[in-house]
């Protein structure tokens, strides 16, 4: 990292590429939030890389003016990995949408989860296909009707965070793209997290799922529907913070402060090495039309791969000294003719 | 014990074939490998062929559960495990129905008498005691209780019966080794060194191998006894080696040579495996090995090794490389250095995991979408894989290039003595990144262009971590230069062409075609990979008869090297001996115009020299006729 990177700004972010999303996207405003954001981490931009599958997402790294691959259909997250192990020096982000990774992909979103590579996954989720130009996906609702299923899909949705905690991930967070600080908070967290990061953004798509996330971002909407998770600090919401989450045999469960009292609320504990309770908060909503948690679901530590087998290299030399090739192909029985 | 190595009365023969057959359980693998190690050890030329079932312990006694281990020891130079076999070591009756119809005509028979009670013989589906029936009136047959005698012996150690049973095949062991005058101290240390902690074990197998040796003598099977000279190999150290493993030293000598890291992306797979298992040793030579969570991620790993500037490998077989075919599309897109090994065995879907069969050519050539050529190497005999492997990494790190090295089941297995090379006389791997920017913009100002090419058409291998450099690949087609996203027709033929030129421009930089044998012949055998063992064996007996053929090995498949349709055209007859339906032929004959026919074997075995000799001889005869 050298002094003059400290000092980019959004542009030096920017490639020279016309941006090819829908007019409107929510994509845009992902875009914006990490081209801002990157400039404050002081990583430079020639160790960052960003990977991405298929999908309208996955264009994402044309315009991050740093290395980049774009991959093939579901598989980012392993091309990450590959890259990972070999370069542990770059900051990787791998960015994919709902089909891309939780479909087509889900089994390498999985395994780079429980593997801990470190790795930042941007995951984001507009509940449809788009570039193929809108069938259900897997995080769509039951009975949702689109060109694939005209009479209703009849596929039970993925939450993406309770399949991320239920995966071994040591990093979950959701946030949501009409709040550019909030997403701006959430990568950073990403990045500053040592081992596989998943952040669920939650993103309109506005020519084939238009305004399937209104009922909770919508900024009239924020207070009432959005969840605020703050380590260290009880978990409520609502205008006058008159509302609040409790844990009822094992749920999570949303209550009046009022009934239960200030101190029955659940103290967010980001860091807590059990999942179960981070596991309940994903599932307080079955969708993005209930009151929605965003935030850390969970971010504890866990040795991180990449970082383990470069000290198994670093051992198995100090055991067995530097590779020698001549004494390799000795090292079966020989003989002399 | 004397060793008998010497052994003044013993038999001299040129060579023998002896085929160890049993139970999976009974270790017949491990008994052949001994076998053989202390052969290499002796001098002779060998070649061997391990035979063993997909189940890892199919019901005990059954036919399906046969394993067999088939080893042919020479004075002289051969390339084959032989034609059949002249001895066989049956441990019990499903391994003689199963492999009796191998034997040679009057060959012998060494059977464990013990395993032949009615049990057993029903499981194999005898009716009658072949021992009684006369049905092995053409063989000489040995009787041996080796069960009973390995317990007997076995019993004064302290070692409870049915442990000592599991001894029987060091018993075994022990008695082949008299009778071949094999010297017993390199299998004495082994037993010593590999149960080293287990006494019991050591002090069962040590007694079970010893009475079996002094077996021989005592129960007077002196006329048995044979003595195989060592051979005139070329003076030098040996090592004796399977495919597998020098493929795997292969590797990590090109990245040895290439002076880049080593990744390996693999998802278990029969019979590549062991490639895994090796290199997953070696992280003393940098290498990193990733066991991926299925083949897709594999090869997507070892793409994203790649991409960070790394040799990058990915191992496995035909169904593994039927699901990378996307990834290595993207990877002939993106023009990234990568091999694909594949060790081939039968097909189609599971097939025969542990047979081997040659027909993933035309998957190596064709199986991708869209027009996606890239350089396919083949290995030809169990060491040459090592040179094979040093050659397929350097091609795809010279000309940035995935490039496919095909093997299969029966070189990854079969061992053969190899001459050691001298480490510093391998071909040198010439590969560098890219440093600066390599274009200008209008402004004046340095960039860099992914796409901008050198004289071979080869782009630049810029890796992250390189100031000024960053730039973005995928598999969407990229402007010839700058290497931006591009929907240009015209640029899309374009780039189609560069990708189809640069890779057949390879054949310039390899040696010409070779042709072996007679240049003036009117037969030619044309081969690939594991058939180079029998084609030579065919070579030398039908040249020992003063017949003119020639032979012609074709290792670089993709681009096929210069002069070989000239070669071909050369020859009366061209001959194509596959392990497919016709794959190579199809290919010399929709590039060449030339009449190549082929001789196809499908049963999940390699071809015998004589196989391919009673071909040639028929050809030659029709000829005249």
């Amino acid at each position: 990292m050298t002094d003059v990177e400290t000092t980019t700004t959004r542009k030096d972010w920017a490639t020279d590429q016309e941006v090819r999303w829908c007019p409107g996207c929510g994509d845009y405003s992902i875009l914006t939030a990490m081209q801002l954001m990157m400039p404050e981490l002081g990583v430079s931009r020639e160790d960052t890389v960003f990977i991405s599958g298929i999908g309208c997402a996955a264009r994402f790294p044309y315009y991050m003016n740093t290395y980049g691959i774009h991959s093939i259909h579901g598989r980012a997250p392993a091309f990450a990995t590959g890259l990972a192990v070999a370069r542990p020096d770059l900051s990787i982000w791998v960015v994919g949408g709902d089909g891309d990774m939780l479909s087509i992909g889900g089994n390498h979103l999985i395994h780079a989860l429980r593997r801990n590579v470190n790795v930042n996954i941007l995951l984001f989720n507009n509940m449809i296909y788009g570039l193929t130009k809108g069938q259900y996906s897997p995080t769509s609702e039951v009975g949702k009707i689109t060109k694939s299923s005209p009479y209703g899909s009849l596929d039970q949705p993925f939450n993406a965070v309770s399949v991320a905690i239920g995966a071994e991930a040591s990093f979950v967070a959701r946030t949501h793209d009409m709040d550019r600080k909030h997403m701006q908070e959430m990568f950073r967290r990403a990045w500053e997290h040592p081992g596989a990061s998943l952040v669920e953004v939650y993103q309109n798509c506005n020519v084939f799922n238009d305004g399937a996330f209104d009922t909770i971002s919508k900024r009239a909407n924020r207070d009432s529907m959005l969840i605020n998770l703050t380590h260290g600090e009880p978990i409520k919401f609502g205008a006058d913070a008159e509302r609040g989450v409790v844990m009822d045999g094992g749920d999570a469960v949303i209550v009046d402060v009022a009934d239960v009292g200030e101190d029955a609320l659940v103290v967010h504990d980001e860091r807590r090495p059990n999942p179960a309770v981070s596991f309940a908060l994903s599932r307080l909503a079955a969708g993005p039309t209930e009151p929605t948690p965003i935030g850390v679901f969970r971010a504890v530590e866990r040795g991180e791969y990449a970082s383990a087998n470069s000290a198994q290299l670093a051992s198995a030399q100090e055991q067995a000294g530097p590779g020698d090739l001549a004494a390799l192909l000795r090292s079966n029985p020989t003989w002399t003719a | 014990m004397t060793d008998l190595a010497d052994a003044p009365n013993a038999r001299d023969v040129d060579r023998v074939v002896i085929r160890f057959a049993g139970d999976s359980g009974d270790g017949m693998q491990l008994t052949g490998d001994r076998f053989t190690s202390a052969s290499a050890l002796f001098g002779n030329d060998l070649a061997t062929l391990p035979e063993f079932p997909a189940e890892i312990r199919a019901p005990a006694g059954t036919l399906a559960g046969v394993s067999a281990f088939q080893v042919q020891i020479s004075s002289e130079p051969i390339s084959t495990p032989g034609d059949e076999p002249t001895v066989l070591v049956a441990m019990n009756p499903a391994a003689l129905m199963s492999d009796l119809n191998r034997l040679a005509a009057g060959g012998t028979i060494i059977a464990n008498d013990d395993a032949f009670e009615e049990r057993n013989l029903e499981k194999a589906g005898y009716v009658d005691n072949p021992f009684e029936d006369g049905s092995l009136d053409g063989y000489t047959l040995i009787r041996v209780p080796m069960t009973r005698l390995t317990r007997e012996v076995c019993e004064p150690l302290g070692v409870k019966p049915r442990d000592a049973e599991r001894s029987k095949n060091f018993f075994a062991l022990g008695l082949v080794s008299w009778m071949y005058t094999r010297p017993t101290e390199p299998t004495l240390e082994w037993i010593a060194q590999k149960f080293a902690g287990r006494d019991a074990v050591i002090a069962a197998n040590t007694a079970a191998f010893k009475a079996g040796h002094a077996y021989g003598e005592t129960a007077e099977l002196g006329s048995h006894v044979v003595s195989i000279a060592p051979a005139s190999l070329p003076p030098g150290e040996y090592t004796n080696i399977n495919g597998n493993t020098a493929l795997s030293w292969g590797l990590i000598a090109a990245s040895v040579q290439a002076g880049l890291p080593l990744f390996l992306g693999s998802y278990p797979i029969t019979p590549a495996s062991d490639i895994l298992h090796e290199l997953a040793k070696h992280k003393n030579f940098g290498v990193r090995t990733f066991q991926a969570e299925d083949e897709i991620a594999a090869v997507s790993a070892a793409i994203g090794a790649a991409y960070g500037g790394h040799l990058a490998i990915t191992t496995t077989s035909g169904p593994g490389v039927a699901l990378k075919g996307e990834a290595i599309g993207l990877a002939v897109s993106m023009e990234l250095p990568l091999v694909i090994v594949d060790i081939q065995r039968g097909g189609p879907s599971t097939g025969l995991p542990t047979k081997t069969e040659a027909s993933d050519l035309l998957m190596a050539m064709y199986g991708r979408h869209g027009e996606s050529p890239m350089p396919v190497v083949a290995a030809h005999s169990p060491a040459q894989c090592f040179d094979a492997a040093i050659e397929a990494c350097r091609i795809a790190l010279e000309y940035k290039t995935p490039v496919m090295l095909l093997s299969d089941g029966y070189l990854a297995n079969s061992s053969e003595p190899w001459l050691l090379p001298d480490v510093d006389s391998l071909p040198a791997i010439d590969v560098s990144y890219a440093t600066e920017p390599n274009q200008t913009n209008e402004d004046g100002e340095p960039v860099f262009w992914p796409f901008a090419r050198d004289e071979k058409l080869v782009r630049p291998w810029a890796v992250p971590g390189t100031p000024g450099l960053m730039h973005r690949v995928g598999g969407l087609e990229k402007s010839d230069g700058p290497g931006n996203v591009s929907y240009d027709p015209a640029n899309h033929g374009r780039m189609t062409d560069i990708r189809a030129e640069r890779i057949d421009r390879i054949a310039d930089d390899l040696p010409d075609v070779v042709v072996e044998g007679s240049p003036g012949a009117k037969v030619c055998l044309v081969g690939w990979g594991s058939t180079w063992g029998a084609i030579r064996g065919a070579m030398r007996r039908l040249t020992a008869d003063g017949l003119d053929v020639a032979h012609i090995h074709i290792q670089h498949l993709h681009p096929f090297p210069n002069g070989l349709g000239e070669a071909l055209r050369s020859f009366d007859r061209v001959i194509v001996p596959e392990l497919n339906k016709g794959q190579l032929v199809k290919l010399l004959r929709a590039e060449f115009l030339v009449d190549a026919q082929g001789v196809n074997k499908v049963m999940g075995q390699p071809f015998t020299a004589a196989e391919l000799e009673s071909i040639v001889r028929q050809t030659l005869s029709e000829m005249e006729g």
